[in-house]
């Protein structure tokens, strides 16, 4: 993962090679899909509270759509469970729409294309990269299941869904919807802790929203693939941009060119800054049935 | 076990990095669970003049239940609802509404517990009267101008229940030895705590104010034996009575 020296002689402009080979707008496109799907998520919620046009009520913690269909942040749903309290039907058929939504989208699509706070952390990571901030990491990886587990252990004891007070996730929602805007100091302390201490630190290290996503959508069938890993010229900007970098080498370098680690966030960066155009979206499902005909 | 780990050539990770890893994190995460759990106990302390929804459930039952989606707050069709912020006094992103600034309107449809998806909102609440808001208390007799021998009222004529949860006892007025007063009392087994009463005192400090229950009510201990004094005869009380 040594990338350095490779990519600061390579190009003055980060994917400055993507941006010659594709124009700005191709090189940038799942960017853009990303952050109008997470601003269309957003003012679905946002035009009930601000027109009066109710299309989503509530927020991402927990949602009507169209005053009829329940859906549930799953995490949320089980930390109530685990204090011992038996919720309302909606919840519960809230959380297994939601979750089984991620099963066949993929977990951490969520991650990358719906959550809020993803904005946040990339914008981080985005000033990090400016900013020439040495890539100092190094918590390990899977702190965000320990953390899981510590989230959905802490009712059963306290008897109270704890991780509420501080989870991240729906704070966006609540400034904007609810006008509790001295809540974003969570976001603020998540900022500044990506930025100065530990790259992609929340997101990439912490997150037990995105870890459980993550352990949801292992058997999902839409995956990005390195169709073409024989054309990489190791130009190393997919290594620089990906918020879960290491997932990437396997399919590069391994024998199956398929991102299966779960960690995957499917942001298609990869695909975007990628001259070679090395990467895709595939569908691992269909193309199993493809291969057996 | 210690030829184990040295003859073992480490691929990746030896038993004994896995096991001092784990139980670093094991240890930094149950001190992270701890430090959230204390800071979500210490300040689940609900503000006194915060009142939850018609409903609600026990304030640690409800902080268990409550995922803090707001629904109940969109449904609210009055704006008597929040959602608590931070540094609020009250546990973020929860619902409840001070009735000082706007009380609860009663809507004989309770959508607010119809709405909420976690029954933290206890949902077999159908008659809103019989909602449990908290209970309002005359909280300052110094002041009240019915205590004064005036006949002010409003608290009394606004309340949704009115001569059940409030009602003006007749008093012989001392001060003037010649009027009457009436004096605004609160019937604690009726009193909704829609807060109403506190929202339209005239005075510019609520003279009334909705308390939460735990607050507003006494509590006789267990060990206390109560004598239905109605029922008992002094022939009862010769024999010497089985309490």
């Amino acid at each position: 993962m040594n990338s350095k020296s490779m990519s600061n002689t390579a190009n003055a402009r980060f994917a400055q090679a993507a941006i010659d080979e594709l124009g700005w707008w191709r090189a940038h496109k799942f960017l853009f899909l990303r952050r109008a799907s997470q601003l269309c998520v957003l003012l679905a919620f946002a035009i009930g509270p601000w027109f009066g046009l109710w299309l989503l009520k509530g927020n991402l913690s927990s949602s009507e759509l169209l005053a009829t269909i329940p859906l549930s942040d799953p995490l949320a749903t089980l930390q109530v469970l685990m204090t011992g309290h038996w919720p309302e039907l909606s919840l519960l058929l809230g959380a297994a729409i939601i979750a089984l939504f991620y099963l066949v989208t993929g977990g951490r699509v969520f991650c990358s294309w719906v959550c809020p706070v993803n904005l946040v952390t990339d914008t981080a990571s985005w000033l990090r990269r400016k900013l020439h901030l040495p890539r100092t990491s190094e918590m390990p990886r899977n702190l965000r299941y320990y953390l899981l587990a510590v989230v959905l252990l802490m009712p059963l004891f306290s008897g109270i869904a704890a991780w509420e007070w501080v989870n991240p996730v729906p704070v966006v929602y609540r400034a904007l919807l609810f006008g509790a805007g001295s809540s974003l100091w969570i976001l603020a302390a998540i900022f500044l802790l990506d930025l100065f201490i530990s790259e992609r630190a929340w997101c990439g290290h912490l997150c037990p929203t995105g870890a459980m996503f993550a352990l949801l959508g292992k058997a999902s069938p839409v995956k990005i693939s390195a169709v073409n890993a024989k054309d990489c010229d190791n130009c190393m900007d997919c290594f620089e941009i990906c918020p879960e970098r290491q997932v990437l080498k396997p399919a590069l370098k391994g024998k199956n060119p398929m991102i299966t680690d779960s960690d995957c966030t499917q942001c298609g960066r990869c695909i975007d800054v990628c001259a070679q155009r090395v990467f895709q979206y595939q569908n691992r499902i269909a193309l199993k049935a493809e291969n057996n005909q | 076990m210690n030829q184990v780990n040295r003859n073992t050539k480490a691929k990746g990770v030896n038993r004994r990095q896995f096991l001092a890893t784990s139980a670093k994190a094991g240890c930094a995460m149950g001190l992270l669970g701890l430090g959230v759990t204390g800071v979500a106990k210490q300040s689940s302390h609900l503000d006194p003049l915060a009142i939850r929804p018609p409903g609600a459930l026990t304030e640690d039952d409800f902080l268990s239940a409550c995922v803090r989606c707001g629904l109940c707050v969109e449904a609210c069709p009055y704006d008597t609802l929040k959602l608590a912020r931070w540094f609020e006094g009250v546990p973020t992103g929860t619902p409840y509404f001070t009735a000082r600034t706007v009380p609860c309107e009663m809507c004989e449809d309770i959508p607010c517990v119809k709405a909420c998806p976690s029954g933290s909102l206890d949902h077999s609440l159908t008659e809103i009267n019989e909602s449990k808001m908290g209970i309002a208390v005359l909280i300052d007799e110094k002041n009240c101008l019915n205590f004064k021998g005036l006949r002010c009222d409003v608290c009394y004529r606004v309340c949704p229940l009115i001569d059940e949860a409030i009602t003006l006892e007749r008093q012989h007025n001392q001060r003037s030895d010649h009027h009457a007063m009436f004096l605004p009392t609160v019937n604690s087994d009726s009193c909704t705590g829609c807060g109403k009463c506190e929202h339209v005192c005239v005075l510019e400090e609520s003279a009334i104010r909705v308390l939460p229950t735990h607050i507003a009510l006494g509590k006789t201990a267990s060990h206390d034996t109560y004598m239905n004094t109605e029922e008992t005869t002094l022939e009862m009380l010769n024999k010497g009575l089985t309490l």
